[in-house]
């Protein structure tokens, strides 16, 4: 042994220099974050992606140029024509807000960037922040080393790049850092006891509410936590502290919030927080109460409180269930009950279960989006056992909460990453950490003949270690140094026992098995980065809305839907309504520019469907619907030349039960050949006869000859035909939007118009169509 | 609708003969032209007229000015007038270009606007001088039908005199119009009149006093595309760090005969080129600087893709064609932007002084620019800019913020309208710079980044806790 003092000066300056590495390993984590998520720009563009994030696009438009008082009064006339919406009243003002600060922040710097590349870089600057928010909150649980594991897992999982590559301007790219900060202040309260944390906590909770209507996954894990600790006999003041100021200042801002309001203290949704927060109360009372009577008072006072305390419990626990019970939804809104019981959206709300990412994932999909990580959180889960602390317990919770929700909606998956990424950050460093130190205490018995100083050995030893590992590994064994200094200065009482302990416990690996595991481990990771890398570039950078094929002759670009939008907002007036179905009132509003009778906000499901019956109706009874609705131009979206399977007659038979849900005279049987789908010979006159099939195949013939489409693999049903009421103004290049114009009503014989009108008129389109009727 | 379009215009010709006689400018009396013959070229829709006069001085003073008459509504649509004297004969046919400028002298009968060139020596009695004039005229071809459908060819109305519009007594005159097909649907008989093929010959005709006007009506098919440019706004940033930046905002119509009912995919992709949508257009080519770099082509909702970039080492062309197809009366914006080199386009001038040397007009070939703004923007810091261009534009100053600029730089508005291909010549600004403001930028990161840092290791070494 040398010198104590010798050995004192070494390890500080160890420190000083794992923490500078540490804060370079964190920078580096922070650019791997957002270049691997540029990938969408390079081989793309610099553009806004898919459907949801154009809306937010256009909202932060309206806000840089409006302002922001302007923005929350904000109505929105040119959607949901002729109802529109308020948009600041029902928006998650988040995301829209970041930008704009953003925005706000770059122009008054004099930085002349455009609203549209600020929105577009939103997304990879705050997986960045995620990264890093990922490192603090690991780091509170298990240390620096696993912290920077779990930051660069979680800087390039995949399930968090599909929502936040460049250009996916939406909700989820804040809100998962939202989360992760909120859920790091909430343990580092919980370490520390500190006022000061909890507020902050409150605060990040706070714009978590702002950001995403995931926040009750929030508001409904950490009381469970709390609850979990106080049952495992874990009460602390620091819980308290850690708890209580984060349910009063928590909801306090929640309910500044428009779009939450008063739904803070009213929906189910909350009520778990403040059963929990009487709770914490009454075993706060407890404790407190033991610790100034004596063991016998106390015993005199638990009966008189218990007896008491039941019967005010009783009480309130019965007016709350006659509160909930007294609301048909039980005070749930649609899209929490379904996460509550998978089955209840595909038997209630079509619409809901109509959405793609609404869907329960597949086991594919799991590899797909976490690959690697799925195996290595259980062993995260063991590891944070050992010992379990209080945030190591919430760890656990998290992870098996979000593996549940993930299991009910693919777009949870995205609540999952973090929680996968903390665990496996955690088995990894956990791993190395065993396996280099039985290494680093082996070496120097064998190297012990070589006559070698046993300091310069240990540092030798880690040396060809590092040079074997990648970066990764390499960030463990320094990290471990100032991890271990770090807990001998704040946890003088638990850790040192524990610790040399587990050292002679973990001594017992041989040392072929521990370098022939870093190895595996290592190409476990190279696996996991290739993959991301992998995915990031080929599976979730394409925007969505250019389509590119690679063919003998190179790489061919469809661009036809902003040809489409291009084509509408230059050549229809400005007031003109376009009617398509939901999913494109988005892009049509922000790229055209027109008002739309229904979007991807699905708040009135009768407009929806309104829309669906037009689609599915006949010709004449169709237009008498759109008509009604000052339509001019109806929009479908077509695949069938060039094969692009999500279009609108894929996606008919949900316009078919949207629509039938409310106006019973479409029958989704009707549409249905022997329980089949199908658009062939063997349709059925219903399907041939809708105007989502004419709107689709007219004059689709003329084409090849044959009308072969090329998504249902078969020729179409009925080829020739003529349109009465429409007429063709627009079709792209490819043929994958086309647009329709209303013909205008003909002149009619006064003696006629009563009759015609009665018959066109079809039985349940009355209902509305006679409060709004064309005075002609 | 025919007719009462005609009928003041008869009116406006019986005007002319009243006022034959009783008007008599002076100045003008002595001049008379021997030999007018004129080329009216009508195969694009901007249209050029070549105009030869063979003008003899009959009077006793010497002669410096030969005026041209222009009708209102050709003044309305003129958007050059260039002439040149010519001596010699045949291959040693020489050019002197001549200054010609609008006339600020009274109207003539029915509110003739004059034009006047300015001859290099004053014509003395007897002497007889060759001018060749060409003027430019837009919006002048108006479709009738005015709204066709997608399978319909174009047709228009071209409208003018068989006789030449002159302050002096013209002796011999011949006009020849050439159409840009053979499809020539009408055109009045002013005897003798002569048609083969592409080409209408109106005359000869001798003797016709001052200010004879005959009006002509043609009818034909143009189906070249008819792009006209409502705006265009060009602005030119300097960087002295080496580069010209060159941003284009276009936005772009069909100026032909609207176009009416459905537009068939089909039929356009199928029977392209004869029948359906010939009086579309599609397909855009821009004149770019040589050693351009950089080139982006989009619109307000991103990178449109369907461009091709030849680079040589005269010029550039950019091939690019519109979101869709654009058919009469469509509308599309777009922005072209570009880098080229500094030390292409700058230079310094004698006196010390700077200047940037570019191209005015419209990189688009055969475009009409109705309104063209053309910004230049100069590096922060310069003073006193000038801009010299050729021909009459309106000009101001405005300020610009870009990056990091504390004070804003100088932004130089030239404004034009009715601009043609034509008036794609060089022209100038000139400023004054001093270089140590190039410095400017990189020292304020530096400094912002310094303080950061002096921020930081203050941060570092202060304890502010209140507790000991």
């Amino acid at each position: 042994m040398a010198a104590t003092d010798a050995q004192n000066n070494g390890t500080a300056i160890r420190n000083a220099f794992g923490n500078v590495l540490a804060f370079f390993i964190l920078l580096l984590i922070g650019l791997l974050a957002f270049s691997i998520r540029l990938f969408s720009v390079i081989k793309y563009e610099s553009v806004i992606h898919e459907f949801d994030p154009y809306f937010n696009y256009r909202v932060t438009q309206y806000l840089t140029k409006n302002g922001i008082y302007d923005f929350w009064n904000w109505f929105d006339d040119r959607t949901w024509y002729p109802l529109g919406r308020v948009i600041g009243g029902t928006v998650y003002p988040g995301l829209t807000l970041t930008a704009g600060t953003l925005w706000w922040i770059l122009n008054s710097l004099n930085i002349p960037l455009s609203v549209e590349t600020v929105c577009v870089f939103t997304a990879p600057i705050f997986s960045a922040f995620a990264s890093w928010a990922t490192y603090l909150l690991t780091k509170e649980i298990k240390g620096t080393g696993a912290g920077l594991t779990a930051a660069v897992l979680l800087a390039m999982v995949p399930s968090y790049i599909s929502r936040s590559v460049a250009g996916s301007y939406d909700n989820e790219a804040v809100a998962i850092f939202a989360l992760i900060i909120t859920f790091y202040l909430y343990t580092k309260t919980l370490n520390t006891g500190s006022l000061f944390y909890a507020t902050l906590n409150s605060i990040a909770y706070f714009y978590m509410v702002c950001s995403w209507g995931g926040y009750t996954f929030i508001i409904n894990l950490i009381p469970m936590h709390a609850l979990l600790c106080i049952v495992t006999g874990r009460y602390s003041s620091r819980l308290y502290i850690a708890y209580a100021p984060l349910v009063v200042l928590g909801t306090l801002l929640a309910s500044l919030v428009p779009v939450v309001g008063f739904n803070a203290v009213m929906t189910s949704e909350h009520f778990a927080s403040f059963l929990v927060f009487i709770i914490i109360h009454v075993v706060a009372l407890v404790y407190y109460i033991k610790g100034i009577l004596s063991p016998k008072m106390f015993k005199v006072a638990v009966a008189l409180v218990v007896s008491v305390g039941l019967a005010v419990c009783c009480a309130t626990i019965a007016v709350l269930i006659a509160l909930v019970a007294s609301s048909p939804t039980k005070g749930w809104s649609g899209r929490s009950l379904s996460l509550l019981d998978p089955t209840y959206a595909s038997k209630y709300i079509p619409i809901i279960a109509s959405v793609s990412e609404h869907q329960p994932p597949t086991w594919p999909s799991y590899f797909m989006d976490i690959n690697v990580l799925a195996f290595l959180v259980p062993a995260g889960i063991i590891a944070c056992f050992l010992p379990l602390s209080d945030a190591s317990s919430f760890a656990v919770l998290y992870i098996v909460t979000s593996v549940y929700f993930s299991g009910v909606m693919v777009r949870l998956m995205l609540v999952l990453a973090p929680a996968a990424c903390i665990l496996s950050g955690i088995a990894l460093s956990q791993a190395f950490d065993v396996f280099t130190r039985s290494i680093k205490f082996q070496l120097p018995s064998l190297l012990d003949h070589s006559s070698v100083d046993s300091g310069d050995a240990s540092s030798k030893s880690v040396a060809p270690n590092d040079v074997v590992k990648t970066e990764k590994s390499e960030d463990t064994s320094k990290e471990r140094t100032s991890r271990k200094s770090k807990k001998k200065e704040k946890e003088p009482v638990e850790r040192p026992i524990s610790k040399s302990q587990a050292k002679k416990r973990l001594l017992v690996l041989p040392l072929e098995t521990s370098i022939i595991a870093i190895i595996l481990l290592v190409f476990l990771g190279a696996f996991y980065v290739v993959h991301s890398v992998w995915a990031a570039a080929e599976a979730y950078s394409a925007p969505s809305i250019v389509l590119t094929s690679h063919s003998r002759d190179g790489l061919h670009v469809f661009d036809d839907f902003r040809e489409a939008y291009a084509w509408l907002s230059h050549n229809t007036d400005v007031d003109d309504k376009v009617a398509s179905w939901w999913d494109y009132g988005y892009q049509t509003t922000a790229m055209a520019n027109r008002t739309v009778i229904v979007d991807n906000n699905t708040w009135n499901n009768t407009h929806i469907a309104t829309v669906g019956t037009a689609m599915s109706s006949p010709e004449k009874a169709a237009w008498e619907i759109f008509n009604s609705l000052d339509v001019k131009y109806v929009l479908v979206v077509f695949g069938g030349l060039v094969g692009y399977s999500s279009d609108d007659i894929n996606k008919f038979l949900w316009m078919v039960r949207i629509g039938g849900g409310v106006f019973p005279h479409i029958k989704e049987a009707d549409y249905l050949r022997d329980g089949q789908y199908r658009i062939d010979s063997q349709a059925t006159p219903t399907m041939l006869n809708c105007l989502m099939y004419k709107l689709s195949y007219y004059r689709f013939v003329e084409t090849d000859g044959k009308a072969y489409d090329r998504v249902r693999q078969t020729e179409i049903g009925k080829k020739y035909f003529k349109l009465t009421h429409f007429e063709e103004v627009f079709t792209t290049h490819h043929w994958m939007v086309r647009i329709y114009k209303l013909k205008p009503p003909k002149n009619r014989i006064r003696g006629k118009t009563k009759k015609l009108k009665s018959k066109a008129r079809s039985p349940t389109a009355s209902k509305r169509k006679e409060t709004r009727r064309n005075p002609f | 609708m025919e007719a009462t379009q005609r009928k003041p215009f008869f009116f406006f010709i019986s005007l002319f003969h009243l006022f034959l006689f009783a008007n008599s400018l002076s100045s003008f009396q002595d001049l008379h032209i021997i030999n007018a013959e004129r080329r009216i070229d009508l195969s694009s829709h901007i249209i050029k007229v070549y105009l030869t006069l063979k003008v003899e001085n009959l009077g006793t003073s010497p002669a410096s000015e030969v005026h041209l008459a222009f009708s209102p509504t050709e003044v309305e649509h003129l958007a050059i007038v260039k002439a040149a004297a010519t001596s010699g004969k045949r291959k040693k046919k020489t050019y002197t270009p001549l200054g010609v400028k609008s006339a600020d002298i009274p109207d003539g009968p029915n509110e003739t606007k004059f034009f006047s060139i300015a001859l290099l020596t004053p014509l003395s009695k007897g002497e007889t001088i060759t001018l060749e004039v060409l003027y430019q005229l837009t919006h002048s071809l108006e479709p009738f039908p005015v709204e066709i459908s997608q399978s319909e060819s174009q047709l228009v109305y071209f409208r003018d005199s068989a006789i030449l519009l002159s302050p002096y007594h013209v002796k011999q005159q011949t006009t020849f119009i050439k159409t840009p097909t053979t499809r020539v649907e009408s055109f009045t008989v002013v005897d003798p009149v002569k048609r083969s093929g592409t080409e209408l010959k109106y005359g000869p005709y001798d003797n016709h006093t001052p200010y004879s006007y005959s009006p002509v009506l043609v009818h034909f098919e143009n189906n070249n595309p008819f792009s006209v440019v409502e705006e265009l706004e060009r602005e030119i940033e300097i960087s002295h760090w080496g580069s010209v930046q060159v941003t284009e905002r276009y936005s772009l119509v069909h100026g032909g005969a609207r176009h009416k009912g459905v537009f068939s995919r089909v039929e356009y992709q199928t029977r392209q080129g004869h029948g359906a949508g010939a009086s579309s257009f599609k397909h855009l080519l821009a004149r770019l600087p040589a050693r351009v770099h950089s080139v982006y082509y989009r619109d307000q909702i991103g990178n449109i893709s369907s461009s091709h970039l030849r680079t040589g080492f005269v010029k550039s062309e950019l091939e690019f064609e519109p979101r869709y197809p654009l058919f009469g009366g469509w509308k599309s914006t777009f922005v072209i932007g570009y880098g080229v080199p500094l030390q292409d386009f700058l230079f310094e001038s004698s006196d010390g002084r700077r200047y940037l040397n570019f191209t005015f007009g419209c990189p688009l070939l055969e475009a009409v620019v109705d309104k063209l703004t053309l910004k230049v923007v100069l590096p922060e810091g310069s003073r006193d800019p000038t801009a010299v261009v050729p021909f009459q534009v309106e000009q101001r100053l405005e300020t610009k913020h870009t990056y990091l600029d504390v004070v804003g730089r100088t932004v130089v508005v030239l404004e034009k309208r009715n601009a043609v291909p034509d008036h794609s010549i060089p022209f100038q600004v000139y400023y004054s710079f001093n270089p140590i403001f190039m410095l400017a930028e990189p020292l304020l990161l530096v400094s912002a980044f310094f303080l950061f840092f002096v921020a930081s290791v203050a941060y570092l070494h202060v304890d502010l806790s209140i507790r000991k």
